[in-house]
């Protein structure tokens, strides 16, 4: 009786647990595919060398290099702004009042709006507003006022807001109180005692928070697919106000709309191999921080 | 005296203070931002009489066809309102009882080798980009599936439910998982003290208590799928057809901004029209985001009372 | 025992978090150049009334104080005050060590970086030098002062602490149970540390061991539910206690 209820148990358990395993299946199917497809693909060529032929031939550099050039941008934009707001929520603001639940609220609510709608809200702020009303200005046309990396990446910096601010405020929660006080009553002002004895032991938190960012923001497609990438391009961009190609975009466009699709997947399988290699290292790379700083934590240091 | 107030010292903190915090408002002022200028391009088929020659708010709710490039332009919402809602039931129908089944698993029975396992690995599932996911179904699984069961059509709704259920699992999983953890151990401790077997124990009285929070999770992952652009618009088919049936093309629409929006005349009816459903968007997402975190919170406070 | 002038004077102070009355119009004077201890039993206000003594209370949500504390005249809960000029003159140790995850040094030296003036910046090594002298942990440190101070044992982390408020050159020294988290042998350290450091500066402490009191203070303050029950000079209020609960107290029937 006992034991048949048990072998039940068990049975059902095991169940949960196959839940796990297909997840884990899904992982390896995707990565299979994707590693036994690429990786053919894949050389110093492929990796240094512009498209050619219609995106049935040549390599991806292109797209690389317009990833790394908005990617950077985002990061100047979007780590400064949500490390502020994190110190803001966790060190000055008082939790009950009206200021910091709208931040709050608002952080929570940037974290929910797709990223689609970021695209048309990139499309209709930074380049109509704000670039046409620059162009307007300055009496010119179409410098500003149309797609680029800049505008590309400040929408992406909008969409990773959250992300750098909830890791910050993490980071900045797993520094003792205690420390804080012992600054304090040394005479630190509240800023000294963030920036010398709050801050140092948060950056690896906050570099964990970089890391997730940068990898997220390497995938993302549909915020900037009308705000500055660009299907092909013959040349590099040099200026922030080019546009650019990029990777998670040339994928796309390589599978949608190339002339040749057989000639085009395993180029399109080599670039979706790096993209991921990509995004995986640094999530791996964030992943480790972060566990390393929450065993920390628990320590209670 | 001595212990007045230093002014250079007070004005500079101050100074920083303010900074910091103008700085944290910049989030108030982007969605804001964000609310205005959608609004802003979306309001024209309402006041604008030139746009509205072109089409107007009725346009959207008669008839059943979304054809906003032909000789005689239609802007129904409907199919692609079916759309959006057939890939996400399909998505949520797949990943929610893997993602919560997955997270009873891995706070309740898993070993701790295997639970310190788990989490980074659906955290790495997570950090697949989704026009990742979306290449893998276009690409392959699409023709894998169509084979297997011998579909007519290759990219339709259940191939695309089942990409995008892939990029929702980890949403689900994280907050489901958040939310069985928040149970206190005590719950189990008394279930299994009054001889309830361990799955009893995560089935009877934790699953039940964790609830509030399991159904946030779940709502959370369906704004992840309402929202989510790049699997859909490349796995399902993008024929925005007005059909039940999940084995035919579907079009929703996040891919019906993205497939159109780079080709629509500037100022156009049917560039507003694409700002109108970017709007929906913003506002259903918004309304779904806002129930799974009261759900959460009222979760949090039932187990922990009123925090501050 | 000869009185000193006071240096610290306590008038009609009364302290509420949120709405709770925590410490009720406490009244005393602190005098120089003297160890005064406050005893009571646990949560009767003792930390409070401490805290209150550097404004540290105000870190806490929900703080509000009345009636005043005066540091050499001057009112510290009065207009325009400037906490951190108090802070560094009213140093404060506290219960569990606290170093920042940083070298010795840099721990000691971290009162004086922040200085304004950076005075002493210029001679940062003899300050450390001579703080950590005083405070008894020079010899135990001297050949490992770039080392993290994490790895000091909780004597030796206290000690350090003391050093960090010492290098800061305050007037006044707050205490609150120094020694509570630490063994005998670290404990004996301290409060003989705490013996010497009175020649030169005020020092109020907080204990809840009333040997340890009787062993380092001049004067004792006893308090009761947030009130002052008596104050006056320790080896008076021990051995011939004016109040019957403060000799209930003593003799251990409570507490
Ligand atoms: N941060 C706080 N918020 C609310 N009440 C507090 C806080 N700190 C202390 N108290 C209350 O004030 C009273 C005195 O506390 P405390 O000064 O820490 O006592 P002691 O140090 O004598 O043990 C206690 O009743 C305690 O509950
Ligand atoms: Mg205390």
């Amino acid at each position: 009786m006992n034991n048949k209820r048990r072998i039940g148990d068990n049975i059902r358990i095991g169940l949960t647990g196959s839940a796990v395993l297909l997840i884990a299946a899904i992982l390896a199917v995707i990565l299979g595919t994707i590693i036994i497809g690429g990786y053919k693909s894949l050389s110093c060529e492929f990796l240094t060398k512009p498209s050619t032929d219609g995106m049935t031939a040549g390599g991806i550099f292109p797209a690389i290099f317009g990833m790394v050039f908005s990617l950077l941008i985002m990061l100047i934009a979007v780590v400064p702004v949500g490390v502020a707001t994190a110190i803001y929520l966790h060190e000055y603001a008082r939790p009950g009042l009206l200021l910091t639940k709208l931040i709050r609220g608002a952080v929570n609510n940037l974290a929910g709006v797709p990223s689609i709608v970021f695209g048309l809200f990139g499309l209709g702020f930074f380049i109509q507003f704000i670039g046409g009303g620059l162009d307007h200005s300055l009496g010119q046309s179409g410098l500003f006022g149309q797609p680029c990396i800049l505008w590309a990446s400040l929408t992406l910096a909008l969409m990773n807001l959250p992300m750098i601010i909830v890791a910050t405020e993490e980071a900045l929660r797993a520094v003792p109180q205690a420390e804080r006080a012992g600054a304090l009553a040394l005479g630190a002002t509240k800023w000294q005692t963030i920036r010398h004895v709050v801050l140092p032991q948060a950056v690896s938190g906050i570099m964990t928070g970089v890391v997730l960012t940068i990898s997220r923001g390497a995938g993302e497609v549909a915020p900037i697919m009308f705000t500055g990438a660009a299907y092909y391009l013959p040349y590099l961009p040099k200026l922030p106000t080019d546009q650019f190609m990029t990777l998670g975009y040339h994928i796309f466009v390589m599978t949608t709309q190339s002339p040749d699709i057989d000639a085009t997947v395993p180029i399109a399988m080599g670039a979706t191999l790096v993209l991921l290699a990509l995004t995986f290292s640094l999530n791996l790379v964030g992943i480790v921080i972060r566990s390393h700083t929450r065993s920390q934590l628990r320590k209670g240091r | 005296m001595s212990l007045q107030r230093k002014k250079f010292r007070y004005l500079g903190e101050s100074l920083i203070e303010g900074n910091i915090k103008a700085t944290a408002s910049l989030a108030i002022v982007v969605i804001f931002l964000i609310l205005f200028f959608i609004l802003r391009e979306s309001l024209p088929i309402f006041f604008n009489p030139e746009v509205q020659q072109e089409i107007t708010f009725r346009h959207f709710f008669s008839g059943i066809q979304w054809q906003p490039v032909s000789d005689n332009p239609r802007f129904s919402l409907w199919p692609i309102i079916l759309g959006s809602l057939k890939v996400t039931l399909i998505a949520l129908l797949f990943a929610v009882p893997v993602a919560v089944a997955a997270a009873l698993y891995s706070s309740e029975f898993a070993g701790g080798r295997l639970k310190e396992l788990i989490k980074p690995g659906v955290e790495l599932l997570a950090g697949i980009p989704s026009v990742v996911l979306g290449f893998f179904a276009l690409v392959v699984m699409a023709s894998f599936l169509k084979d297997l069961f011998g579909w007519q059509i290759r990219l339709n709704a259940i191939n695309a439910g089942l990409a995008l259920g892939f990029a929702v699992i980890p949403a689900i999983y994280s907050l489901a998982e958040d939310a069985i953890n928040a149970v206190p151990k005590s719950f189990r401790e008394a279930a299994l003290g009054l001889g309830a077997t361990p799955w009893q124990s995560a089935t009877k009285v934790v699953l039940p208590a964790a609830l509030p929070g399991v159904s946030a999770a779940v709502l959370f992952g369906m704004g992840r799928a309402v929202g989510e652009t790049m699997v859909v618009l490349m796995a399902a088919g993008n024929a925005p057809l007005f059909s039940f049936n999940p084995l035919e093309s579907t079009r929703t629409m996040t891919a019906t901004i993205a497939a159109e929006l780079g080709e629509v005349v500037f100022g156009s009816g049917h560039y507003h029209a694409l700002f109108f459903i970017g709007l929906v968007l913003f506002a259903v997402t918004f309304a779904i985001n806002l129930a799974s975190h009261a759900l959460f919170e009222g979760l949090m406070t039932r187990l922990y009372g009123a925090r501050k | 025992m000869e009185t000193k002038h006071n240096r610290l004077e306590i008038r009609d102070f009364s302290l509420y978090y949120h709405r709770t009355k925590a410490l009720e119009d406490i009244s005393m004077s602190i005098p120089e150049q003297k160890v005064t201890a406050i005893i009571g039993p646990s949560g009767c206000g003792k930390s409070t009334l401490l805290r209150s003594i550097n404004r540290m209370n105000e870190l806490i949500d929900g703080v509000a104080v009345e009636g005043e504390i005066r540091l050499d005249g001057e009112d510290i809960y009065g207009r325009n005050i400037d906490v951190v000029e108090l802070r560094r003159k009213v140093g404060m140790v506290f219960q569990r060590p606290n170093p920042f995850p940083k070298s010795i040094f840099e721990n000691v030296a971290f009162g004086v970086r922040m200085g304004e003036n950076g005075r002493a910046k210029d001679n940062l090594d003899q300050v450390v030098e001579s703080s950590l002298k005083e405070a008894a942990i020079w010899d135990e440190v001297k050949d490992r002062l770039h080392r993290s101070a994490m790895e000091l044992s909780g004597g030796q982390q206290q000690r350090v602490c003391i050093a960090r408020a010492l290098a800061v050159e305050p007037e006044v020294i707050l205490m609150d149970e120094p020694a509570s988290a630490l063994d005998p042998i670290a404990t004996a350290k301290i409060e003989e540390l705490i013996f010497r450091l009175k020649e030169k500066y005020t020092i109020v402490i907080v204990t809840h061991n009333m040997q340890q009191a009787a062993r380092v203070s001049d004067f004792t303050a006893f308090l009761m539910l947030g009130k002052l029950v008596e104050f006056g000079a320790t080896d008076r209020m021990l051995t011939n206690p004016g109040n019957k609960l403060t000799e209930e107290y003593i003799t251990g029937r409570f507490g």
